[in-house]
């Protein structure tokens, strides 16, 4: 078995990973990034859709674009890539940690490093997740499979379509579907909103007379072999009203209901994970409750831009270096979601840096106040034009906000009213 | 059409038509194994609980009481041999009122009455000492370690693999529609017009055994089917138990259970609902209800966050409830193997046993065979190879250092082995390699096991199914467009 010693081994080689991987590297620290698909890029590699890299390129961007950047920056950096390769298990050992990880052509590999970052991103909700009854026959995609049979593969997964979920995934592939050939029979979500981007709603459904059912489940699925037909059940008040169901022929499902964190392999080492983010806990530099053991990007929390994901993980790639400069902040104190707040990212904060935060609200309005407050005295407020679940909320506090030196307890609370 | 004339056809390739087929290799016989659906293990065996039971749940005037005890007995040795995964984690039943524990009381007379080794009635602190995770509201209950859970489709697929290995003919897409006995020689045909000959036949064919008898103008019976739903946690859920934990029983069933898979996962269920199709395998928001809060009262951390899958098995139920095993009294060299339901999967062995004597007194002839091979190759799981064993392994064969179901880290070559012992359908590898089934159900994987199974097999794309017949997975190519890497459109 052969064995490398390196600063950092970055776990997952797309738009999270190369942006830490990236950071680190420029501060002069060896680092390797262990990718399990045969190129990096990740998810991105898929999502031949527009939209990507407006914040952070200023430019509107594919996702293989967005990810080619990167992918160019890494190539000509000092980062060792490991391809192929997945990782298998980490040991503590010490201030070192040993990460094992295999490919077809390296075999098994025993990294032993002095940090490691988690950047292996995220996995779909499926229908064990949203527990749909009925059948279990062939024909019931998540979105991300079906979008890269399609888009990777070139095949047609069905010719009549339903998807479950209007977020922007399910969104993109109601259209992508279209565009292949296969009609898209309906758009079923279960809130009394869409989940996804106006702009989504209108190219991906509305230009293509997609119907969008709003507070609608999946019922049941019927078929025996392949999916022949779907119930659809209107809700009311949150109630399913199942005496106005209706059915619906088609030949495939598609469920683009939620992402959600993979982190098994930093659950097997005994990191404690976030109820609310399914993430790890943080502190205020992106490290979770072991020494040396980062996370950022999808499977810290799941985002819903790119370019969010690129931020905040090049900033962990510098908290990475910071931590190997021996240069971390000792004052932190626990971050906690208020009122109308679903989770709130990193968990710790420092009174003495600028510290930026992550938010997911739990409600849909418009000109919302985002308060922040420590022993209940306001050190920060932000009026925000229009909020909802779906979309992620980011703000800074600037350094020296908040004066602790009369307080005992240091809990920052962020409410949105 | 197959000339060959061979002594034994044994109808149903579900753990009993395989275990059967097994034994009879191990004799200087002719045998065929006949399978309506694409692969082996694709009824009743393959959705179940895979529990190896402890003999206590019915007194020893049942036959298969007698042949569920022998079996459990014989679990160590096959495992030995034939490499499927199984342990005797033990069984706890436990009970939450006083008369419960009555019902207790008679389960463990029965367990006595059966000969069970080992079997024990506890009181409060030993249930909550054995299993930490019950409800403290438990005030007792039974405790049999000799029970224990098994994958019940790696067995299934083990004992054909043993079976084929030792020279039985398997023939799948085969559905017995007729049959014609003309002197003492059986024409069997499927639905798609294709014959075997043979001097025996056995209908072990599980739900359908009481059509295959009517086809034969063997005994008639009616097989009901029984719906038992399950729920599949995660193998991360805080609720796994260390046993099989069991309510006390009623009259219809062994009520709703939490199950420690043998691979890791938590299993919940299943429900007991007589139906009338034979076909219905759908799952219901009631049920699911149903399920959670029955097996919450047992253990309370168990979590609806952590389901990862549902789905049914039918249990092929006859009247009387007991097994029907016996030469059939009016069609000549006709074994009748009916009713195995619970604790069908535990007392198989000894069903193989006591069949293969049915038939040497029935006339046939056993003469061993010198060449009997009982073991079959091992495939070594990635999953649970230390780092050093992987290593050597990679060396030997590249295709261990592929992942490709990451959730239950299994690699290509394991894919590869599925598909060379004949299971080349997405459910198929599921079943042999666990492939698709961990957290993402098949999300990231699915993709690339179609690539496999097609360079493999040389299928094409629209050939490659679920699990055969019409279930379909892609419908059509895109054009002309060729699509690949990140590169994106070339």
């Amino acid at each position: 078995m052969k064995e490398f010693k390196f600063d950092t081994l970055v776990i997952g080689g797309g738009s999270a990973g190369m942006a830490a991987a990236l950071e680190v590297s420029k501060r002069g620290f060896s680092v390797a990034v262990a990718e399990r698909e045969n190129s990096m890029g990740g998810i991105l590699n898929q999502c031949i859709h527009n939209g990507f890299g407006l914040h952070h390129f200023k430019e509107e961007l594919s996702g293989p674009a967005y990810a080619e950047k990167f992918i160019d920056m890494v190539e000509t950096s000092n980062i060792e890539v490991f391809i192929d390769m997945t990782v298998m298990d980490i040991e503590e050992a010490g201030d070192l940690k040993y990460v094992y990880g295999l490919s077809r052509i390296t075999g098994m590999i025993k990294f032993s490093v002095k940090t490691v970052v988690f950047a292996n991103g995220c996995r779909e909700r499926n229908r064990g997740s949203i527990g749909t009854p009925g059948t279990r026959p062939s024909g019931v995609f998540t979105a991300g499979l079906a979008q890269r049979l399609v888009n990777m593969e070139g095949y047609i997964p069905g010719k009549e379509c339903v998807i479950v979920g209007s977020g922007d995934i399910g969104l993109i592939m109601a259209r992508r579907m279209t565009w292949i050939g296969a009609e898209v029979k309906a758009v079923i979500e279960i809130q009394p909103y869409p989940a996804g981007l106006t702009r989504n709603i209108v190219q991906c459904l509305n230009d293509f007379d997609i119907p969008l059912y709003l507070s609608h489940v999946v019922g049941d699925i019927h078929g025996k072999d392949r999916v022949e037909s779907i119930d659809v059940i209107p809700m009311e008040n949150g109630i399913q009203q199942k005496d106005k169901s209706f059915n619906i022929k088609c030949d495939s499902l598609l469920l683009a209901v939620g992402l959600v964190p993979d982190n098994e392999l930093a659950q097997k080492i005994g990191i404690s994970i976030s109820p609310e983010t399914n993430g790890p806990i943080v502190d205020r530099q992106l490290m979770t409750a072991k020494n040396g053991i980062f996370a950022c990007g999808n499977v810290l929390h799941v985002h819903d831009l790119v370019d969010f994901v690129t931020e905040e993980s090049e900033r962990c790639g510098n908290y990475v270096a910071d931590y190997l400069d021996k240069k971390t902040p000792s004052d932190q104190f626990r971050t906690l979601p208020g009122k109308n707040v679903k989770y709130i990212v990193p968990n710790f904060y420092s009174p003495s840096e600028e510290n930026k935060f992550y938010l997911r609200t739990m409600i849909v309005k418009n000109r919302a106040e985002l308060i922040a407050s420590v022993n209940g005295k306001e050190i920060f407020n932000k009026v925000l034009k229009h909020i909802q679940p779906s979309e992620m909320i980011s703000f800074d506090i600037p350094k020296d906000s908040v004066h602790i030196s009369d307080c005992t307890e240091n809990t920052l609370e962020v409410r949105i009213v | 059409m197959n000339e060959k004339i061979f002594d034994v056809a044994i109808i149903g390739a579900g753990v009993v038509g395989a275990s059967i087929a097994r034994k009879l290799s191990s004799y200087n016989l002719k045998v065929a194994l006949l399978e309506k659906e694409c692969d082996v293990s694709f009824g009743v065996s393959k959705a179940n609980s895979g529990i190896i039971h402890g003999g206590f749940h019915h007194g020893s005037e049942y036959l298969k009481s007698k042949l569920e005890v022998q079996g459990n007995r014989m679990f160590d040795q096959l495992e030995q041999e034939l490499h499927f995964p199984f342990k005797r984690c033990g069984i706890i039943v436990a009970a939450f009122s006083i008369e419960e524990m009555k019902t207790v009381e008679q389960l463990y007379m029965n367990g006595i009455s059966n000969k069970v080794v080992g079997i024990e009635m506890c009181n409060q602190r030993r249930m909550l000492a054995l299993e930490p995770k019950l409800n403290t509201d438990v005030v007792g209950g039974l405790y049999a370690p000799a029970g224990g859970i098994i994958e019940p489709y790696r067995f299934v697929f083990s004992l054909v693999e043993s079976a084929l290995k030792n020279g039985v003919e398997l023939f799948t897409n085969f559905k017995v529609v007729a049959s014609a006995e003309n002197s003492g020689i059986y024409e069997v045909t499927s639905e798609m017009g294709n014959t075997i000959f043979s001097k025996w036949i056995v209908n072990s064919s599980g739900l359908f055994a009481d059509e295959i008898s009517t086809i034969f103008n063997a005994e008639k019976f009616e097989i009901t089917p029984r719906k038992g739903e399950e729920f599949l946690l995660d193998r991360n859920s805080a609720a796994r138990t260390d046993h099989v934990v069991f309510p006390v029983p009623d009259s219809v069933s062994k009520g709703i259970l939490v199950i420690p898979t043998v691979e890791g996962t938590t299993m919940l269920g299943p429900t007991a609902i007589p139906q009338k199709s034979k076909e219905d395998v759908s799952t219901t928001s009631i049920n699911l209800d149903m399920v959670f809060s029955s097996a919450r009262r047992m253990v309370p951390s168990i979590s609806q966050r952590d389901i990862i899958t549902s789905f049914t098995g039918l249990r092929p139920v006859l009247k009387g409830g007991d097994f029907y095993i016996d030469i059939s009294s009016k069609q000549p060299h006709f074994i009748q193997v009916a009713g195995i339901q619970s604790p069908g999967l535990t007392a198989v062995p000894a069903i193989a046993e006591y069949v293969k004597d049915l038939l040497k007194k029935d006339g046939l002839i056993l003469i061993e065979k010198s060449s009997y091979e009982p073991s079959i190759e091992k495939v070594p799981r990635m999953r649970t190879l230390p780092p050093e064993e992987a290593d050597l392994l990679i060396e030997k064969d590249p295709a261990y250092g592929e992942i490709v179901c990451r959730c239950e880290s299994v690699s290509e070559a394991e894919i590869i082995a599925a598909v060379k012992h004949g299971h080349t359908t997405l459910d198929g590898i599921k079943f042999y390699t666990r492939a698709q089934m961990g957290r993402c159900q098949g999300g990231f994987c699915t993709d690339r096991i179609i690539k496999i199974i097609q360079r493999e097999t040389g299928l094409s794309y629209e050939e490659i199914t679920k699990r055969g017949k019409n279930s379909w997975l892609i419908k059509d190519r895109i054009g002309e467009l060729k699509v690949n890497s990140y590169r994106g459109i070339q």
